[in-house]
């Protein structure tokens, strides 16, 4: 595929040595011949040189990478797993947000509610979806359309991708966390299967807010956190450019929450990321889901909110003293 | 600090330095006389401790611990503390200018709390209650593992006995140093929440100053009846980061309990005397 025009600076030395390659190959013209000795080298050593930079990212590396401008969003999403998609707007007492997406669709043939925070590919797009930050009204949507899911039996399938909720003078007015703490109320009592995918940023309560599921599964290079490493840096270090630290302090990669038993499985990325090979990713989303989907539609309503509650109910380790 | 990593988790001792800057930082209410934060005027600390820690001169409502509140907004002599053997760990092995685990040690030794809620069963005006308060003063009321359990257990506890929940929450928000597990804290009492709701009893939040972050949006904000104290730092984010964000300064009283009362975000504002006649009229015509 063509190298993507954002490089972040890790991935740069592998994008440049491709970038050769790309030049080469259009040099010889398609015939076989003068380049491809030196063709097949150079490939080689991009193989070598995308595994020795994947192999070992750094977690400040996968927080880049998990916000990478060319990184498949929720609609992309959509497009390449789901059909007949119909979109809901608003949240039927203030406004339509954007920042998050959500309606019916279907998977398979199968009937199914999607959600999932949306960000913006450049600056006109993100003033419309507020960088993924959404309102309250984003999040009072989203219960509103998990609520219909119930009634009509569906399940709801959530991607999060989000900064965060956004703090702003507005959102506080129209209560903010009234609305987020509403979801986790309704999102912990639904009786259909829900299973929520990490697909980029999971950013506090503001991801939280649609990701009360009954499996919660994250991409590789996904994060998902209670605090921003350059926030945590700032509170923290009283200093924003050890966001490094502060993101291996909080062990927020996918790698991190599996080990630590909070999320239930990591979707395996195309080599060099999820921005590489958009419709590989999807294919990667779509096994893992319709295999989580599959064994929660064996369940009934009932069962479906007691295994949420367990999940949850057994999270945050303390000890018993004496 | 060995003694930490034994089998059962033991106190270091503290040095008295840091005891005392770790007492006097939250209340400055340590000697006879006390400075009020809002009118400036020293005051003599009995007659602030008489008024609830309400100032006599302003009427400013400073810091009321957690075990000062319960007993005396609980019937006399009726709360039971649960859950007090509950101790936190250090799940992350956290560390930012102090490992997580030190902090805690000093914070439990010098406040003498494992963590910061307290919670229990008791009376209000003759009603039964299962009531919790957080601990202020502890790492700023945060949501740990600990905090989250017991808030929990507050529900289950009114679920099992079908009576009323009151929670008296003051909190910062999720407690960074425990990571995601604080933040799965927030589904977890939500979830507890929504199976009290099935006994038809009332739960009534009370805000404190300051519920933001996390706490304010979780169970805080699930009550079936919200109060706030007065002029109370309400809100989801703080009010710098919001400052950050929208660089433009905020307006005077935002995020204020006035303000949410103008908002319709809250149901009443009630001055601290008159907390516990409030509370018992609400349980009384709620069941
Ligand atoms: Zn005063």
């Amino acid at each position: 595929m063509a190298a993507p025009s954002f490089a972040l600076d890790f991935e740069r030395p592998l994008l440049e040595l491709e970038r050769k390659i790309d030049e080469l190959k259009s040099l010889s013209g398609g015939a076989p011949g003068d380049f491809s000795a030196e063709i097949q080298k150079l490939e080689k050593k991009a193989r070598r040189l995308q595994s020795e930079i994947f192999s070992d990212l750094s977690r400040w590396q996968v927080t880049q990478l998990s916000r990478h401008p060319q990184r498949p969003y929720f609609l992309d999403y959509v497009q390449l797993l789901f059909t007949d998609f119909f979109e809901l707007a608003g949240d039927r007492s203030y406004g339509e947000d954007p920042s998050i997406v959500g309606g019916w669709a279907r998977l398979d043939g199968r009937p199914v509610m999607l959600l999932g925070h949306q960000k913006g590919r450049n600056t006109k797009e993100n003033m419309v979806r507020n960088f993924g930050m959404p309102r309250p009204e984003g999040y009072r949507k989203a219960r509103r359309l998990m609520e219909l899911a119930d009634r009509f039996g569906r399940p709801v399938l959530t991607f999060v991708d989000t900064p965060g909720a956004y703090p702003g003078i507005g959102a506080e007015e129209r209560g903010q966390a009234e609305a987020i703490a509403v979801n986790l109320e309704v999102m912990s009592r639904l009786h259909v299967p829900v299973v929520s995918v990490v697909i980029g940023e999971g950013g506090s309560g503001g991801a939280l807010a649609i990701a009360v599921a009954n499996r919660v599964l994250m991409l590789e290079n996904s994060i998902y956190s209670v605090i921003s490493p350059e926030s945590c840096s700032s509170i923290l270090y009283r200093d924003t450019t050890k966001a490094e630290k502060a993101a291996d302090a909080l062990k927020l990669t996918a790698r991190d929450l599996l080990e630590l038993e909070v999320v239930d499985e990591l979707v395996p990325e195309p080599d060099g990321g999820a921005h590489r090979d958009p419709a590989r990713a999807a294919e990667a989303v779509g096994r893992v889901l319709r295999k989580h989907l599959q064994a929660l539609l064996a369940m009934d309503g009932p069962a479906l909110v007691e295994d949420r509650y367990r999940k949850f109910r057994a999270m945050g380790p303390f000890t018993l003293g004496g | 600090m060995a003694t930490w990593f034994s089998k059962k988790p033991r106190i270091a001792p503290v040095k008295p330095e840091e005891v005392d800057s770790l007492r006097q930082q939250p209340s400055r209410m340590q000697g006879l006389w006390a400075k009020c934060e809002e009118c400036n005027e020293i005051i003599y600390r009995a007659e602030i401790e008489k008024n609830l820690n309400v100032c006599p001169l302003c009427g400013h409502h400073m810091l009321w611990p957690a075990r000062a509140r319960l007993q005396a907004l609980l019937d006399e002599g009726t709360f039971e503390e649960s859950d007090r053997e509950l101790e936190p760990t250090d799940p992350l092995g956290f560390t930012d200018s102090k490992r997580y685990r030190d902090r805690l040690r000093v914070t439990r030794r010098a406040l003498d709390e494992n963590d910061a809620f307290v919670g229990g069963i008791g009376h209000i005006e003759g009603h039964p209650v299962s009531v919790g308060a957080f601990v202020f003063e502890f790492m700023g009321g945060s949501m740990g593992s600990v905090v989250g359990e017991k808030v929990t257990r507050l529900f289950e506890r009114a679920t099992e006995r079908r009576c009323a929940a009151v929670v008296f929450s003051a909190s910062g928000g999720a407690r960074m140093q425990e990571g995601i597990f604080s933040l799965m804290q927030m589904a977890k009492t939500a979830a507890a929440i929504a199976r009290f709701r099935e006994v038809k009893k009332p739960y009534i939040s009370v805000m404190l100053h300051p519920t933001t972050g996390g706490v304010a949006a979780s169970f805080a904000w699930l009550g079936d009846v919200i109060l706030a104290e007065p002029k109370a730092l309400i809100g989801f984010a703080g009010p710098r980061v919001i400052e950050q964000t929208i660089r433009q300064k905020l307006p005077d009283g935002f995020q204020r309990s006035e303000f949410l009362l103008e908002h319709g975000m809250v149901d009443a504002i009630v001055p601290r005397k008159d907390l516990r006649a409030k509370l018992g009229a609400l349980l009384g015509l709620m069941g």
